[in-house]
C-alpha cells in the first residue's frame, strides 16, 4: 500500500531555495508593514485638529482678522526689549493675497512672520471665514492691485483703526522681520504723517516705496490717505500700486521716510537675500536707476536689522524664520550694535531686576579694526574670547592680544 | 522516503548556514578583534554644558576654559573645485583659530598644504599628522571638506567644558555593523588627546595602514573610526539639550523641505537645532546667505546672555 502523503522528489537545492524565499518574504513583510502605524486619512485629520488647537492658543479670530494672543518667545532668551516694543509700537499687518494663493503662499506667511504682528488681516478678492480672509469685492489680477490696496487700507482704518499705530502692507511673497520694523518705527510717532519702505526715486518728487518690499503707514498717514479719497485729492490714477500710493502720499503731505539703519544700510529689500548679498546686478538693470539711495552690493547691501525681503517662496519663508529667530552663533558679539530707540533704554532698565550682569545696548560701534568697548560690561564676569587672527597673519596670538587690551 | 526527507533537511541546514554567513559578512570588519571595550560600549552622546554648569564656574575657571577652547580647522580641498575652497576661506574658515587647507595636489591659486596624494584615506592620514605636528597650542581639531559649512562658535560651546587632554571623537555618528563612526560629510571633531593617540597608532601598519587594503577597502571615515577604536577612542554623537543632532550632512534648505513635506505643525521647530554646528551640500551663494543669517540677521530686542563672548574676526565684512 502506498503512503497517504504525496511522494515527490526533494533535494538539497530545493531546500536552499525554500530558505531563500522564506527570508525574502519575512524581510519584505517587515519592511512593508512595520512602518505604517495608521491609515493615512486618519493621520491627516488628527494633524488638522492639532493645528486648530495650536492656532486658538496663539490667535483670536475675530471679524476676519487674527489678533495675536501670544507672540512667539524663545527658550532662554531675554526678550524684554522686544516685548516692550510690541506693546508700544502696535502694527497691523495686512497681506495682499487671493483665493488661489491661500494654500500656496498665504498659509506660509501665516505660519511664520505674521505671528509677530499685533494684528494680521489677509486681504483677498473673496471672503473666506476659515483662513480667514477679507473679501475686498474686487477681481484678481495685476490691474486690480491698486484697487485692492485702496480698499484694504480703508478696511483697516475703519475696522481696526484703534487697534494699531502703524499699518503695514505686504505681499504673500514678502518676508517681514516685524521686530526690526518696530525698531525702525520706534523713533517716530503714529501722529507723524510719514511712511517707510524701500525708497524708489522716479516719477515722484520725494520718491515712493516699492510695493513688493512692503511699506508701512503711520496712523496719521493712513487717515490722510483715506481722507484723500473722500476729497478726491487722491484717485485711482494707475494700477501700478506702489507708484500710485507714492503719488497720493505726496499729495496729502505724507513724508517718504528713510528706513536705513544708523550705518546707512537698507532695511526693506525688493529681492531675496541671496540676490542682494551675492548678485552683481547688470548696470542696465532697472534697479540701479530706481533706488533713491546709493546701492551697495555684497554684505553692505543689507542691515543686520533688515525688515523685509521679496519674491520669497514657501521654503524660503521657513528658512528666513529659522535664520532670524532660531539659528545663531553662541556667544557671538555682533559687529553692529544698534542704538536703543529714544526713551526706551531707561524704561527697560527700570523694569529689570537688580543684580543683572548683562551689557547695556551700546551706540553703534564704528566698523574697521576692533574698537575698544568702554562699557560696564568690562566689569561683568563674562570672559571675552579673542578673535582669530586675520587670514595670512603670521603674528602669534599673544601679540594681537596686547594690542587689544 | 526518509532519505529524501533528510536531503531536504540537509538543504535547509545548508541554507541556514549560508544565510548566517551572509549576515556575518555584512558586519565583518577585517582585522577586528572583539575587545572588552566593545561589550561596555553603548551609544555615547555629547551635549554642551548647561547654564547651571557654567554659572557654577568661577571667573578664573571660565577664563581658562575660554582660552583652551581654540580650534584648528583641517579643510580637505580639491583644486578641481576651487569655488568651494574660496567660499570656505571667505566664510566659516575665518572663525577657526587656525584654518589650514590640505590639497590632493598643488595648485597655483590655492594656498594649501600639498599632500601629493589621491587616495582618500592616505590624504586624511597625512593631513591629520600634519595638523598634529603644527597645532601649536591649539587643542581641538575640526576636519571637514569645504562643501560643509561650520559654525565654529557652536562647536566651541559644545566642547567648552570638555578636557582636550581626554580623548574625544565627535560628530554625527553612524553605525556599520559593530563599528560606530563619525560621518565625514557633517564634520569630524577630535580632541588633542584623540589626535595624539591616532598619530601614535599610525605607526602600526597592521592596525592602521596608511593605505587601505586593496581587497577590502574601507571608506576613510570608517578607517578613521577603526584606528581610533584601537586606541580606545569611540565616536560620540553631538546633540543639543533636546537631543537634536548638531552635525547635519544635509543642507539647511533640504532639511526645511523635509519638514514641509512631513506637513509638520512647526516646520522650523522640527527642522534643526538653534545651535547647529554643521550643514552640508549648500552652494557657495547659499553659504554667504548663511553667514548673514548666523552672524548678522536677527530680530531686535531679543538677547541671549551667553556666559562667554566670542568677538568677530579681524578684517572681515560678511559677519
Amino acid at each position: 500500500m502506498r503512503h497517504s502523503f504525496p511522494t515527490f522528489q526533494l533535494d538539497p537545492r530545493e531546500g536552499l531555495f525554500c530558505n531563500g524565499v522564506q527570508v525574502t518574504l519575512v524581510v519584505w513583510f517587515e519592511r512593508t508593514f512595520s512602518t505604517r502605524s495608521q491609515p493615512d486619512g486618519l493621520e491627516k485629520t488628527a494633524a488638522q485638529l492639532r493645528e486648530l488647537e495650536e492656532d486658538s492658543k496663539n490667535w483670536k479670530k475675530e471679524r476676519s482678522a487674527l489678533f495675536n494672543l501670544n507672540h512667539p518667545h524663545h527658550k532662554g532668551e531675554d526678550s524684554h526689549m522686544a516685548d516692550e516694543l510690541y506693546k508700544k509700537v502696535r502694527i497691523l499687518c495686512w497681506v495682499m493675497t487671493g483665493p488661489n494663493n491661500l494654500q500656496k503662499k498665504a498659509r506660509h506667511v501665516k505660519n511664520t512672520w505674521s505671528r509677530h504682528c499685533n494684528v494680521v488681516v489677509f486681504m483677498s478678492s473673496v471672503d473666506d471665514p476659515d483662513f480667514p480672509t477679507v473679501g475686498l469685492g474686487t477681481k484678481e489680477g495685476r490691474d486690480q492691485l491698486y484697487w485692492k490696496t485702496i480698499r484694504a487700507f480703508h478696511y483697516a482704518l475703519e475696522n481696526h483703526g484703534d487697534e494699531a499705530d502703524w499699518f503695514l502692507k505686504a505681499d504673500d511673497d514678502t518676508y517681514v522681520v516685524v521686530d526690526n520694523l518696530r525698531w525702525v518705527l520706534a523713533n517716530h510717532t503714529p501722529e507723524e504723517p510719514i511712511y517707510f519702505g524701500r525708497r524708489f526715486k522716479p516719477y515722484t518728487k520725494q520718491g515712493y516705496m516699492s510695493g513688493g518690499a512692503g511699506y508701512v503707514l503711520s496712523k496719521e498717514a493712513l487717515k490722510r490717505f483715506v481722507d484723500g479719497f473722500k476729497t478726491k485729492v487722491c484717485t485711482h490714477t494707475t494700477h501700478v500700486e506702489d507708484l500710485a500710493m507714492g503719488q497720493c502720499m505726496e499729495k496729502v503731505g505724507v513724508v517718504a521716510g528713510d528706513a536705513r539703519d544708523t550705518n546707512l544700510r537698507e532695511t526693506f529689500h525688493p529681492f531675496v537675500p541671496e540676490q542682494h548679498l551675492t548678485s552683481k546686478f547688470p548696470k542696465s538693470f532697472w534697479y540701479w536707476s530706481y533706488c533713491y539711495y546709493p546701492i551697495s552690493e555684497g554684505p553692505n547691501c543689507c542691515s543686520d536689522l533688515s525688515v523685509s525681503f521679496h519674491y520669497v517662496d514657501a521654503s524660503l519663508m521657513y528658512l528666513l524664520e529659522y535664520y532670524t529667530y532660531h539659528l545663531r552663533a553662541f556667544g557671538y558679539r555682533y559687529r553692529y550694535q544698534p542704538p536703543a530707540p529714544l526713551g526706551y533704554k531707561n524704561e527697560a532698565w527700570d523694569r529689570s531686576e537688580g543684580g543683572h550682569s548683562y551689557s547695556k545696548e551700546q551706540p553703534a560701534i564704528p566698523r574697521g579694526p576692533l574698537a575698544r568697548v568702554e562699557s560696564p560690561s568690562r566689569t561683568d564676569r563674562k570672559p571675552v574670547v579673542m578673535p582669530p587672527a586675520a587670514a595670512g597673519e603670521k603674528d602669534p596670538p599673544a601679540a594681537a592680544q596686547d594690542d587689544k587690551q | 522516503m526518509l532519505s529524501e526527507g533528510s536531503s531536504f533537511m540537509k538543504g535547509m541546514a545548508l541554507g541556514g548556514i549560508f544565510c548566517l554567513l551572509l549576515s556575518l559578512l555584512g558586519s565583518f570588519t577585517p582585522g577586528m578583534q572583539s575587545s572588552p571595550e566593545d561589550q561596555h560600549h553603548h551609544h555615547h552622546h555629547i551635549k554642551a554644558p548647561t547654564n547651571d554648569e557654567l554659572q557654577s564656574l568661577s571667573e578664573p575657571q571660565m577664563l581658562e576654559l575660554s582660552q583652551k577652547v581654540r580650534v584648528y580647522c583641517v579643510i580637505m580641498v580639491q583644486p578641481k573645485v576651487l569655488v568651494y575652497w574660496a567660499t570656505a576661506k571667505d566664510t566659516w574658515g575665518k572663525h577657526c583659530d587656525q584654518a589650514v587647507f590640505y590639497s590632493s595636489e598643488s595648485a597655483k591659486a590655492l594656498e594649501a598644504v600639498d599632500l601629493n596624494e589621491q587616495d582618500e584615506w592616505a590624504k586624511l592620514h597625512k593631513a591629520l599628522k600634519h595638523a598634529y605636528d603644527n597645532s601649536g597650542d591649539l587643542r581641538w581639531f575640526f576636519v571637514a571638506r569645504p562643501t560643509t559649512f561650520a559654525i565654529i562658535e557652536n562647536l566651541k560651546y559644545l566642547v567648552l567644558a570638555k578636557d582636550p587632554n581626554e580623548p574625544f571623537y565627535i560628530g554625527h555618528t553612524m553605525k556599520s555593523g559593530e563599528l560606530e563612526y563619525v560621518e565625514y560629510e557633517s564634520g569630524i571633531v577630535l580632541s588633542y588627546e584623540a589626535l595624539r593617540r591616532l598619530v601614535n597608532v599610525f605607526k602600526d601598519g597592521e592596525k592602521c595602514p596608511e593605505r587601505g587594503r586593496s581587497l577590502w577597502k574601507l571608506s576613510e571615515e570608517k578607517q578613521l573610526a577603526m584606528c581610533l577604536k584601537y586606541t580606545g577612542v569611540f565616536a560620540e554623537n553631538g546633540e543639543d539639550t533636546q537631543g537634536k543632532g548638531l552635525f547635519n550632512s544635509k543642507s539647511v534648505g533640504s532639511l526645511i523641505e523635509d519638514g514641509m513635506s512631513k506637513n509638520s505643525l512647526d516646520v522650523v521647530e522640527g527642522c534643526c537645532s538653534d545651535l547647529a554646528i554643521t550643514f552640508s551640500g549648500m552652494s557657495p551663494n547659499q553659504m554667504q546667505v548663511m553667514m548673514f543669517g548666523v552672524y548678522r540677521l536677527r530680530p531686535y530686542g531679543h538677547n541671549f546672555h551667553d556666559s562667554l563672548i566670542f568677538l568677530p574676526p579681524e578684517g572681515s565684512d560678511n559677519d
